[in-house]
């Protein structure tokens, strides 16, 4: 039984970037933290932001918004950095605002075969839809392959 | 049973044991008088033992031959001689490998090391002849069963004798039952399980018979399975699950002896079904297990002294008492006894650095300690005379740094005894003893450890250097005019520079002190050679104490700040912006009568550059190598120690920067890769 429930629900910690609410395995995320000054490193796409020190760890930063080609936005008092762990690469995400940690049942998500051609589709795993809000949830293996 | 958990240990004995042997057979080698023979016995026994236990069977097959010889040895039946000792060493060598394996692949491999074993069974073959020592007979026995017939149980024989005990016992109404016992592969202690079973067969009954025999088991010779016959008035179920009980038995045979027919029936295996399902459930979890462990490499170690330790977990309580007194005084005004608290931090938190810093210290005896054995066998190959003398093993250099001196010091020491050391009969010409000498030397100098591989050999021909030079266009005649001895013997350094006219199987292929010299460079090290022609050569490395600490040059470019390695950093000049010339669309400046390249940072980093125009410009003089280059910065901020820290995965392969520290301030300043941008 108890297996049955876990397979079927996974949990999502959701935020907003540009209106648009999105959605990120909880296994992945390992801290939220509030804008942290950040060291640009040259030589690097222009959305990674630079690094930062996380008590005592370099961690560099992806900007979210110029990843997905929106437009630039100065961090306000609800800005946050998103501390994710994918395999082996750790990093940051900037994002408008954390939302919730939200339950998804495995019915509600759909895939994102018939989601057409939104340029920012190779980074979207799927969709999950909670009454009438719906959310973007993210192919985090494909957020880390940053040279291609 | 999960073996994961002790092949760490077997991998770290064994290579210590492996060591110990290596050492006494270089020994034996020098002085076959000397007793190490005892000494090596014990290792080959000790590695037998631990390989067994772990089922390295390959490895504890070889082993067992080795005592075999050995024994003989002791015995003084045959003499060491040369040859024997090669054998030996050979041995040593699978048994390296066989350990390399399991460090690789958590596994021996598949290699029997059939032309040694052969070998070792000549060698004692030889010596039995007639009279053959029936004690080895018997001693090689169990574990040659064990390796090679899969069933033991086929070579089970009753006697007369045991059968007249077991018809007698039945007129009485006990029954007799030969039962087979296959322990399960990952079991550990072999004769600590058996000795339950006994235990646990012997509250129900008599055992008559054991095979292999009871003192063998108790030596743990024999592999995963063994045989009683008992005698007893209970039930074959009733064994059945009290050894199906016992935990890391696999499997359990049991067969009624007939009275009388003088066989055991015919069908060995007829278990019943529980015993056949635990033992095949057994089966397959030994198997995930195997599979589990296959996947998983093992990992790096570093073996650190106790007091180390109790040193480090002492500061780590002051530091929480430092941390309760600075609670108290949260709220206080006491200033005093708060800049007394912030002092007695500052001392905890250095001591507490060093600490960490000493953990992480391994002697470079670790990497010298293979070095007797190659320079034994490369003067054997060479037809020379070597001694090798070192000194200083017990200096202590970062486990990172350790990592990585291995080969450039083979190197060294190879080009040692190629090129410096002549030949016995050249050297008797030239009036020197006719064994050469390579010594290395390791001591520390200040934050610097410095290891020197020095040879009385032939030394540098400059003369030959500077014709070879001029014949591979390296340099041309004119600049050799100007170049001093040591500009010639540090051509060395250059790639694709050999001297040796010919190409051995050792050096000479042109690939050799240049890599040496990047690999070091990399480490932050620097490396250099003074020779005497006729008296010999020495190398002198010099390497840092540490990576992950090191002196650092901070700069602003733009408004950034970025740490260059001192190791790097040649000169810092000041120049005047009309003193930068154009040569082929690179600026360059003159620099010692040397056109050196100018880098601007700003545009090679992208940073946004001060644009005021300076009367005075600011330029740090690298070396990558033998290469300057002028780095042109905006300001100095100053030298400060910096603690390296990685960029992390995601944004590794950056070119130009090698890494990040933290300032002072909290903030994160990027450390100039000065070998990509130079």
């Amino acid at each position: 039984m108890e297996a049955n429930t876990i397979n079927t629900t996974r949990q999502f910690v959701t935020f907003k970037l540009e209106q648009k609410e999105y959605g990120i395995d909880i296994q992945n995320v390992s801290i939220i933290e509030k804008v942290l000054p950040v060291t640009r490193v040259p030589k690097t796409p222009g959305f990674i932001k630079g690094v930062v020190n996380l008590r005592g760890e370099i961690i560099p930063i992806m900007d979210l918004r110029m990843r997905f080609n929106l437009p630039e936005a100065e961090p306000t008092e609800e800005t946050r950095v998103i501390i994710l762990k994918v395999d082996e690469f750790v990093f940051g995400i900037v994002v408008d605002s954390v939302a919730e940690v939200l339950n998804l049942s495995a019915n509600t998500i759909e895939s994102t075969a018939n989601l057409g051609n939104s340029s920012n589709v190779e980074f979207i795993q799927g969709v999950g839809k909670v009454d009438d809000r719906i959310v973007i949830l993210l192919n985090l293996e494909r957020l880390v392959k940053i040279n291609s | 049973m999960d073996m994961s958990q002790y092949l760490e240990i077997f991998i770290d004995e064994s290579k210590e044991h492996l060591q110990s042997m290596n050492e006494c057979l270089l020994q034996l080698e020098k002085d076959p008088a000397s007793d190490v023979l005892n000494e090596i016995f014990r290792v080959a026994h000790t590695l037998k033992g631990m390989s067994g236990t772990m089922g390295f069977s390959r490895m504890a097959k070889l082993t067992h031959d080795m005592e075999d010889i050995l024994s003989i040895l002791r015995s003084g039946e045959i003499k060491i001689n040369p040859e024997l000792v090669d054998l030996l060493f050979q041995c040593l060598d699978a048994l390296e490998k066989y350990v390399d394996n399991v460090v690789n692949t958590s596994n021996e491999g598949d290699n029997d090391n059939d032309d040694i074993i052969r070998a070792l069974k000549n060698v004692k073959d030889n010596n039995q002849g007639g009279a053959a020592p029936a004690a080895e007979k018997t001693a090689a026995k169990p574990v040659t069963v064990a390796v090679n017939s899969a069933n033991p149980t086929a070579n089970f024989q009753l006697n007369e004798y045991d059968m007249n005990v077991i018809n007698k016992a039945n007129e009485i109404g006990v029954n007799a039952f030969k039962i087979t016992v296959i322990l399960n592969k990952g079991c550990l202690l072999k004769s600590a399980r058996s000795f339950i079973i006994f235990q646990t067969l012997e509250r129900y009954s008599e055992i008559i018979k054991s095979e292999p025999k009871v003192e063998d088991i108790e030596d743990e010779k024999f592999d995963f399975e063994f045989t009683v016959v008992v005698l007893s008035k209970e039930s074959q179920e009733l064994f059945n699950k009290e050894l199906n009980s016992i935990a890391e038995v696999e499997e359990v045979i049991i067969n009624r002896i007939e009275p009388g027919s003088g066989a055991v029936e015919a069908q060995k295996a007829s278990p019943d079904a529980k015993a056949s399902a635990s033992g095949t459930d057994a089966q397959k979890g030994h198997e995930d297990n195997k599979q589990a462990t296959g996947a998983k490499k093992a990992g790096k170690t570093v073996r650190v002294d106790i007091d180390r330790l109790d040193n480090l977990m002492n500061l780590v309580s002051e530091l929480i008492i430092i941390k309760t007194r600075l609670d108290g005084l949260k709220d206080s005004d006491d200033k005093q006894s708060s800049d007394e608290a912030i002092e007695y931090l500052e001392r905890i938190s250095t001591s507490l650095h060093d600490a960490v810093m000493k953990v992480r210290m391994v002697p470079v005896e670790t990497v010298f300690n293979r070095f007797p054995r190659m320079i034994r066998d490369i003067a054997k190959d060479l037809g020379k005379e070597i001694n090798l003398i070192m000194s200083g093993e017990e200096t202590e250099l970062d486990r990172t740094v350790i990592d990585e001196i291995g080969d450039p010091l083979i190197h060294c020491l190879r080009n040692s005894a190629d090129h410096g050391i002549e030949s016995p009969q050249k050297r008797l010409q030239a009036g020197k003893p006719e064994a050469g000498n390579i010594y290395l030397r390791a001591y520390q100098s200040g934050n610097n450890v410095i290891i020197e591989v020095e040879d009385d050999g032939n030394g540098i021909n400059v003369e030959k250097v500077r014709r070879k030079a001029i014949e591979k266009g390296v340099i041309n005649e004119n600049t050799a005019k100007n170049m001093s001895k040591k500009d010639f013997v540090n051509l060395l350094f250059k790639p694709s520079f050999s001297t040796a006219d010919k190409v051995t199987d050792l050096s000479g292929r042109g690939v050799g002190l240049d890599v040496v010299k990047t690999k070091i460079e990399a480490l932050g090290g620097s490396i250099e050679v003074e020779t005497e022609e006729g008296k010999g050569s020495r190398f002198i490395i010099q390497l840092p104490l540490t990576l992950a600490i090191i002196q650092a040059l901070m700069v602003m470019i733009g408004q950034e700040k970025y740490a260059i390695p001192l190791s790097n950093v040649h000169k810092i000049q000041y120049i005047a912006p009309n003193e930068i010339k154009m040569v082929q669309e690179q600026e360059v400046i003159l620099y010692r009568n040397n056109v050196i390249p100018i880098i601007r940072l700003d545009k090679v980093l992208d940073s946004k550059a001060d644009e005021t125009p300076k009367k005075q410009l600011t330029v740090v003089i690298v070396k990558k190598g033998e290469k300057l280059s002028g780095f042109m910065v905006d300001s100095f901020i100053g030298q400060q120690e910096i603690v390296i820290k990685s960029l992390g995965k995601l944004l590794q392969g950056i070119k130009s920067i090698s890494g990040a520290t933290i300032l002072g301030d909290g903030n994160v300043a990027l450390i100039l890769d000065v070998n990509s941008l130079a």
